[in-house]
């Protein structure tokens, strides 16, 4: 099987460490790798989109699982998809769409794949509706520490344990995934701008159950009056005839398009105070004050940044952060609180992103409850950044929050129990299923999960 | 672990009453470090370090630790690696001599050199290759800017740490892409008891300092730290003063 030592990092680019990347080719050669590796242990990894250090594994063993990317069986009529876990979203999308099915839950990239939808429990701009991404599996097969494969069914805790379990329970393998059903591949969606953060709070508790889905970017470097102004986009599919009918002869063609890479050497402070909001600043006056019913192709949509490939490059080689939590309805006053310091502080964040979560899915570390999301992107090199968001999570844990650790890298280990109740149950689990703790990772040392 | 900003969690510090250490490490224990490992000489002053860590939440050991026993090394540090991961291992110790003996007592010279060389070298690579093993962790050295061009006034001293941090940073070329990250920190004049009593050079700095210039170096993840940063500038100047200018300097 391949394998050689590389230095690994997250989207973020922070914090690289050493490890044997190893690319499993059947579940064979991946159950190999599992009972084989040495005493640093391994993990799982999809596409290396979680930004901090969720699958890197220092001194150990990296399973590189996009080498299993088949897809088994699609239920063309029913809507389901059994798939292996290396598989990406962006691959389902190619073949699904033309049969009239979508994936049930997308992220801000579709490059991300089926086994770090489960491992991170993700959700998407339709999270107030369908929930997270593990909501809509049927049926896992996991590689487990002993080498075996455990089928694995919504309801048990081992599969409660695996959905956003950060690949610490094992090596997903295979999922049967339920689809959704569309008429075309283009969005119909409403467009608004919201003036601060009370006006887009009160429009996305007013109105967000009429779309599927919504999302809004919010402007943080907006101070005074304007602190928290916005840009709501929210929609749906679009219907056969919502279509021109040039559109109609091939209403689920799929078409994505790629700028060229960002390159790999940036300056230091490219991203600026200045530039960063000269750039928030156009974004919020091009946006219309009101639009409805614009058609608007999925990666327009649902992965803007997907058209510039690595584009996580521009901060440069200290990399950035994404900080994101969620609190609770009833704790908007943390949440404008949070928002008016960072707007202070004048970090340079690109548009970050406000959602209300819906119900939360039963996963013991998934990160979505109901209430309020906010995810930021801050340059490393920020100075006094660390001590900064060491602040913003005490807020957060406080009012009962927590931050999401498929975006996390400088967590306090401390505040983990206090932001996932059902920790104490995680770290039973695997006491018992993996006692030799063979799957670890680097966010697994570091916040001892 | 390390975090986003390079901050350790473990630190093992060799030349644990160093006081840049101490002051290094305090400000690590102010943000992520809980577990610290001091190794040195056993002393009441290292105790007296220990304890004054505890008192900030860390939790605390001491290690036997003599620079100038390099056979002693690979079983004295290995111990520390056993217990755990070490994030960071800042090499600390060293010792200034005193010039005008040393020039007339080689032994004593010697002694000088094998404590910041050749201790260095030895307990540099036992520390690099546990790094190594566990694929990520940083190794901070406190180089000098002595060693950037040696004066007639500590030519001794300012050999040895030539060495070193010649040393240091062949070291960070070859663990270059292992996930270990070699840092060379070369501070000035360091206002501590190892320069109590000489007269003060210019852009004389604190332990403080250079505890503000580590943590920034972490978190860029700089292989060269000039403590103060203006000295880079200055040294390299310096250092392309033809050598009959620069032996009548008054430096
Ligand atoms: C631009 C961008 C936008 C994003 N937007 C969102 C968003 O809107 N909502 C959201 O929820 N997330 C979002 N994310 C985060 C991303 O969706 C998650 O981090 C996701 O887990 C990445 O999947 P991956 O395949 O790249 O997994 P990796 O990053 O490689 O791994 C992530 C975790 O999943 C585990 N894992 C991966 N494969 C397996 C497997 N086969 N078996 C077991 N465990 C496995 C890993 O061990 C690791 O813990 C975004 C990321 C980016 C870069
Ligand atoms: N101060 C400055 O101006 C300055 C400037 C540039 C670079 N530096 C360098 O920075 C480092 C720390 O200096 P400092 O100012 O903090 O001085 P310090 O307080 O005198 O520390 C020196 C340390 O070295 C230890 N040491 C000496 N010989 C040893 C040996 N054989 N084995 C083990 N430990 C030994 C000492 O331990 P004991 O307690 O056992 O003696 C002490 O912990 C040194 O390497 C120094 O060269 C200092």
């Amino acid at each position: 099987m391949p394998a050689d030592t590389v230095s690994v990092t997250g989207w973020g680019r922070t914090a690289p460490s050493a490890a044997r990347l190893v690319r499993p080719r059947t579940f064979e050669e991946a159950a190999l790798a599992v009972r084989g590796c040495g005493a640093r242990g391994g993990i799982a990894r999809g596409l290396g989109r979680a930004y901090g250090d969720a699958a890197q594994n220092a001194g150990g063993e990296v399973f590189d699982m996009t080498g299993l990317d088949r897809i088994h069986a699609i239920d063309a009529d029913g809507g389901t998809v059994l798939c292996d876990a290396g598989v990406s979203l962006h691959r389902l999308m190619e073949v699904l769409l033309p049969l009239g099915w979508f994936v049930p839950v997308t992220p801000g990239t579709r490059y991300v794949t089926v086994g770090g939808a489960i491992g991170a429990d993700i959700h998407g701009k339709n999270h107030h509706v369908s929930g997270s991404f593990s909501r809509h599996v049927l049926s896992l097969e996991l590689l487990t520490a002993d080498g075996q494969v455990r089928t694995v069914a919504p309801g048990t805790p081992l599969f409660e344990a695996t959905a956003g379990g950060m690949g610490l329970t094992g090596v997903i393998l295979t999922a049967t995934v339920r689809l959704q059903p569309v008429r075309t591949s283009w969005m119909s969606v409403d467009t608004e701008r919201a003036s601060d953060l009370d006006d887009l709070m009160a429009r996305l508790a007013d109105t967000d159950h009429r779309y599927r889905y919504s999302v809004a970017w919010i402007d943080l470097l907006a101070r005074g009056r304007a602190t928290g102004r916005a840009v709501l986009t929210r929609g749906d599919h679009a219907p056969l005839d919502a279509l021109p009918r040039s559109a109609r002869r091939e209403p689920l063609s799929f078409r994505t398009s790629r700028l060229p890479a960002a390159p790999s050497f940036v300056p230091e402070g490219l991203l600026s105070r200045t530039t960063v909001g000269l750039f928030n600043e156009l974004w919020f006056r091009k946006a219309p004050r009101s639009r409805t019913g614009q058609l608007q192709r999925i990666p327009a949509f649902f992965h803007p940044l997907d058209g510039v490939p690595h584009w996580n490059r521009i901060y440069g080689r200290g990399g950035f952060v994404q900080y994101q939590f969620v609190v609770g309805h009833g704790r908007e006053d943390t949440l404008r609180r949070i928002v008016r310091r960072i707007s202070q502080r004048r970090c340079p964040s690109f548009l970050a992103v406000l959602k209300r979560f819906g119900d939360a899915d039963p996963g013991w570390l998934s990160f979505p409850v109901p209430g309020w999301t906010l995810a930021l992107d801050i340059p490393a090199s920020l100075p006094g950044l660390g001590a900064f968001l060491d602040e913003l999570d005490e807020e957060v844990a406080a009012a009962g929050g927590r931050v999401y650790l498929a975006k996390d890298s400088r967590l306090r280990p401390e505040l983990l129990a206090a932001m996932y109740p059902r920790l104490d149950d995680f770290r039973a689990l695997r006491a018992e299923l993996d006692p030799r703790g063979v799957f670890t990772s680097d966010l697994s040392r570091r916040l001892r999960l | 672990m390390k975090d986003a900003f390079g901050l350790p969690q473990s630190l093992l510090v060799l030349g644990g009453t160093s006081e840049i250490a101490l002051a290094v490490t305090r400000r690590l224990i102010a943000r992520r470090t809980r577990t610290v490992w001091l190794a040195g000489r056993p002393s009441p002053g290292l105790d007296e370090a220990a304890g004054q860590l505890r008192a900030l939440g860390a939790e605390v050991h001491t290690v036997d630790f003599d620079a100038l026993d390099p056979a002693g090394h690979e079983d004295a540090l290995g111990k520390v690696f056993a217990e755990g991961d070490v994030d960071m291992v800042l090499l600390a110790f060293g010792t200034l001599g005193d010039q005008a003996r040393d020039e007339r007592d080689p032994r004593a010279a010697v002694r000088v050199a094998q404590t910041n060389y050749t201790g260095a070298v030895s307990a540099g690579l036992v520390c690099a290759g546990a790094l190594q093993a566990q694929g990520h962790g940083s190794l901070v050295v406190l180089s000098s800017v002595a060693g950037e061009r040696a004066r007639r006034a500590n030519f001794i001293y300012g050999s040895s740490k030539a060495g070193l941090d010649a040393f240091a940073q062949g070291l960070g070329d070859a663990l270059y892409g292992t996930g270990v990250h070699v840092m060379v920190v070369r501070p000035g004049f360091v206002r501590t008891r190892m320069t109590a009593g000489l007269p003060e050079a210019p852009l004389a700095t604190t332990p403080e300092a250079v505890a503000t210039a580590v943590e920034l170096g972490l978190r860029r993840r700089s292989e060269t730290v000039w403590v103060p940063g203006a000295l880079r500038v200055v040294m390299s100047a310096l250092r392309h003063l033809p050598r009959g200018v620069f032996r009548r300097l008054p430096v």
